[in-house]
């Protein structure tokens, strides 16, 4: 096959089963939100539409890979959209610790600094706010949260254990390392689960639950999309897809998963410890 | 003849008809694409806004209720900002960034298919938000809480459009970023890119900082309306005030998303008709870098009058006029770059002395704003109506219409009526300064915006205003018909036929071959 120039693909229908899918799960999230029973059909509707789009072009890119089409310009592409992308998901991430911040240091505090509005409101966090009567016990850092701390950290260990073994071709060491990664990965979530099941507040707990329950939320969302994509690159490593020298789809996901991780130490330290 | 035109068809290998444009992979298809998109929403969100100056045509209630008025206002802004002006320039980007990088097509070619149709269903929820119950989103484009924990169902809708829109800006700004630091034809070193690109690799990252900011905001939002958080709330410990601050944190970097590419359109046009080089162009460069840093420093000049820390005014008031200097920079750059060339006012070229002239009065009504004192007594009133729209039609919207005038002969093969153009040209600046020029009058009287009715001390200038808007609206149905006439026809424009053009788009036939650069250029 020859790769000298950069790969263009010819027109695809993908991209506007993505745009469809997108469409109706927001249609029908606005419909479930209004109580209309349509609503959860249409987002079930959507996220198949998603679903099978995401299979569909996925699979021609990686048809594509494993055929040969792809130059080293074509792989520093997808390595500079890996890295913005992940980028981006940061300061998705840095607007909810804004948030946290913003609440802890400046709209708390003043809150404590009205006396007419709310007389006797202990300015204190974690706090459900002056307006709630709500006694609940914030999760403590040195319970479940250190041992996910522990187990996310050796899950990044672990990640890069595999790709050693991806680097010098050792198929077992790479098998072993990918399925010990997704294996703490789960762990995590289900810890993760088992710690809101017994969380005495929710998200109507004040800004400390709604900070709480948001940044904890979409890091486990993120780390159950970064699982599954491990999940399908074990699948790969297993169907023989990587070469020691040919394997970004790997890196892109181990990327991905330490990014998860960073995001989870920032959490422990902000929202679980001080 | 017929037979010719069908094998040039099968060279292209595109499918024709509706699936040619849903399926493309082509840089130029997806940019014409974005173009058409954008002028179908500014003929909609202009026709909202005759609908505002028809009401404040005379004071008292005419046409609307107040409620359907807000809708208006709100809608206006939303469907300017995230349906006309940033789709025209990722269409600009479409089309321009691999011709003048000397690249094959960008680097995502399916990508970039998605992030424009993800852009036509936003749209649709947002437009059909008009016929929710209870009408669409009226609490203005700056999405404030509480109005927009309290409303209707819409209000969702825009919430959702908003997040959607923002995954096409961020898939987008992935694909600029790559397609420029990857793709560029071998010896053009980042120094040598033209302008426009560079512009648009800056714009792409703040795109990429701050859509993420928004979504996380308007995720707050409705979590805030439905699942019961309190983020916005102070009873449960939240603050509506971080709403903004979350906001304008994306919202003034936004505000040079939206110029950024204009200086970019006009550091390209100005030199073309000047005969001579861009004067200062590293100059141009760092200050296109310091506007983008400090547009992430001076996002709380919005909120001066929620009762800020006195600390933090001045902060912001500082940081403010700090881009007043690079502005400036780029200001005196475009004077100097004038200075003794061989200037013809050809259509791009006037639109691009207009915008100099114009977007300058816009950056020194802003400087007024900065200043907190003044502003506090300006706060909502018409003055700032009449700066940003200074800074976003006569800068923003005026240099698109500069671009599509310069590049039209490249993209179609056809000159456009010069004589139309001109008349374009005319009317639009006229009727814009009649529009816009007043409001600084009102605001200074202590006008408020977003009212549909006024005291009778204001009504002389509303009905100018009025008046030149009607006539402004009216021009753009001059300037589609210009575009549609050049597309279907005219003078043969040539390879080149601007005479002091210099970039690489230049040097390919007029319209370029469907796969341009297949093989790079090689730059000396």
């Amino acid at each position: 096959m020859d790769n000298s120039r950069y790969y263009l693909p010819a027109p695809s229908w993908w991209p506007i089963f993505g745009s469809v899918a997108l469409l109706a799960l927001a249609g029908g999230f606005v419909l479930l939100l209004q109580h209309v029973a349509a609503g959860p059909y249409l987002m079930l509707g959507g996220a198949l539409v998603l679903a099978y789009m995401l299979i569909g072009w996925f699979g021609a890119v990686i048809r594509e890979s494993t055929s040969g089409r792809f130059n080293k310009q074509v792989d520093r592409s997808y390595r500079w959209g890996m890295i913005w992308f992940i980028f981006s998901e940061v300061m998705f991430f840095a607007a909810l610790f804004g948030a946290l911040f913003y609440a802890r240091h400046f709209s708390v505090p003043w809150l404590g600094q009205t006396p007419l509005l709310w007389p006797g409101y202990d300015a204190a966090w974690p706090t459900a706010g002056p307006g709630s009567r709500a006694q609940f016990t914030p999760m403590a850092a040195w319970g479940i949260p250190a041992v996910n701390t522990l187990i996310l950290l050796s899950s990044g260990a672990t990640v890069t254990w595999a790709h050693w073994g991806m680097k010098r071709d050792h198929r077992l060491q790479l098998k072993l390392g990918l399925a010990l990664t997704i294996l703490l990965g789960a762990s995590f979530l289900l810890l993760q689960a088992h710690e809101y099941l017994s969380a005495d507040f929710g998200l109507n707990t004040g800004i400390y639950g709604a900070t709480f329950f948001l940044l904890t939320g979409f890091h486990g969302a993120h780390v159950t999309l970064g699982a599954i994509m491990l999940t399908i690159i074990l699948g790969r490593v297993l169907a023989g897809h990587f070469s020691s020298d040919r394997h970004f789809a790997f890196e892109a996901v181990s990327w991905y998963w330490h990014f998860v991780d960073v995001i989870w130490l920032l959490l422990f330290v902000f929202v679980y410890w001080l | 003849m017929t037979t010719l035109a069908l094998h040039d068809h099968h060279a292209s290998g595109h499918p024709n008809g509706i699936v040619r444009w849903l399926t493309t992979t082509n840089h130029k298809d997806i940019g014409t694409l974005y173009l058409c998109f954008s002028f179908a929403m500014f003929l909609i969100a202009g026709g909202l806004a005759m609908m505002i100056r028809a009401e404040l045509f005379q004071p008292g209630l005419q046409l609307f209720q107040p409620n359907v008025f807000n809708q208006f206002t709100t809608m206006h802004g939303l469907i300017m900002i995230f349906g006309a002006i940033m789709p025209a320039f990722v269409g600009f980007a479409n089309w321009q960034i691999p011709l003048m990088i000397g690249a094959p097509d960008m680097a995502f070619p399916r990508l970039n298919n998605w992030s424009f149709w993800l852009l036509p269903m936003a749209a649709l929820l947002l437009l059909s938000s008009f016929f929710a119950p209870g009408g669409a989103a009226a609490g203005g484009w700056t999405l404030y809480p509480p109005l927009y924990i309290q409303g209707g169902p819409a209000y969702d809708m825009t919430i959702f459009a908003l997040h959607i829109m923002g995954v096409s800006s961020i898939i987008g700004s992935i694909n600029i970023i790559t397609t420029i630091l990857n793709m560029r034809a071998p010896g053009m070193t980042l120094m040598k890119m033209p302008m426009f690109v560079w512009t648009w690799l800056i714009t792409a990252y703040l795109l990429i900082a701050v859509m993420p900011v928004l979504a996380s905001a308007v995720t707050m939002l409705l979590t805030d309306r439905h699942f019961g958080t309190h983020f916005f709330d102070a009873a449960g410990g939240g603050d509506p005030v971080m709403f903004q601050h979350l906001f304008w944190f994306f919202g003034h970097p936004e505000v040079y998303i939206m110029i950024l590419p204009a200086f970019g359109i006009l550091s390209t046009i100005i030199p073309t008709f000047s005969r001579k080089p861009l004067f200062g162009y590293p100059s141009m460069v760092y200050a296109t870098a310091s506007i983008a840093l400090l547009s992430f420093l001076v996002w709380a000049h919005h909120m001066f009058t929620v009762g800020l820390p006195a600390a933090g005014e001045l902060f912001f008031m500082y940081t403010t006029m700090l881009i007043a200097v690079p502005t400036g920079v780029k200001v005196f750059n475009w004077i100097a770059t004038m200075w003794r060339g061989a200037i013809t006012f050809e259509t791009p070229m006037l639109f691009a002395v207009a915008v100099v002239c114009l977007f300058t009065i816009g950056g020194f009504s802003g400087l007024v704003l900065a200043v907190v004192p003044v502003d506090i007594q300006l706060q909502d009133t018409y003055y700032v109506v009449a700066h940003f729209h200074y800074v976003l039609f006569s800068g923003a919207a005026m240099s698109i219409m500069a671009a599509v005038y310069f590049w039209l002969p490249k993209w179609t093969g056809h000159m456009y009526d010069e004589r139309l153009g001109k008349w374009h040209f005319w009317l639009t600046t006229i009727a814009f300064n009649v529009t816009f020029f007043p409001m600084h009058f009102l605001g200074l009287a202590g006008m408020p915006r977003r009212i549909p009715d006024y005291a009778m001390q204001f009504a002389n200038f509303n009905m100018v205003s009025s008046i030149g808007a009607f006539v402004l609206g009216a021009s753009q149905l001059l300037f589609l018909y210009t575009v549609v006439k050049c597309i279907r026809g005219g003078a043969v424009a040539g390879d080149k036929p601007w005479d002091g053009a210099d970039t690489l788009e230049w040097t390919l036939s007029s319209p370029p071959p469907y796969h341009s650069f297949e093989t790079a250029p090689v730059l000396r």
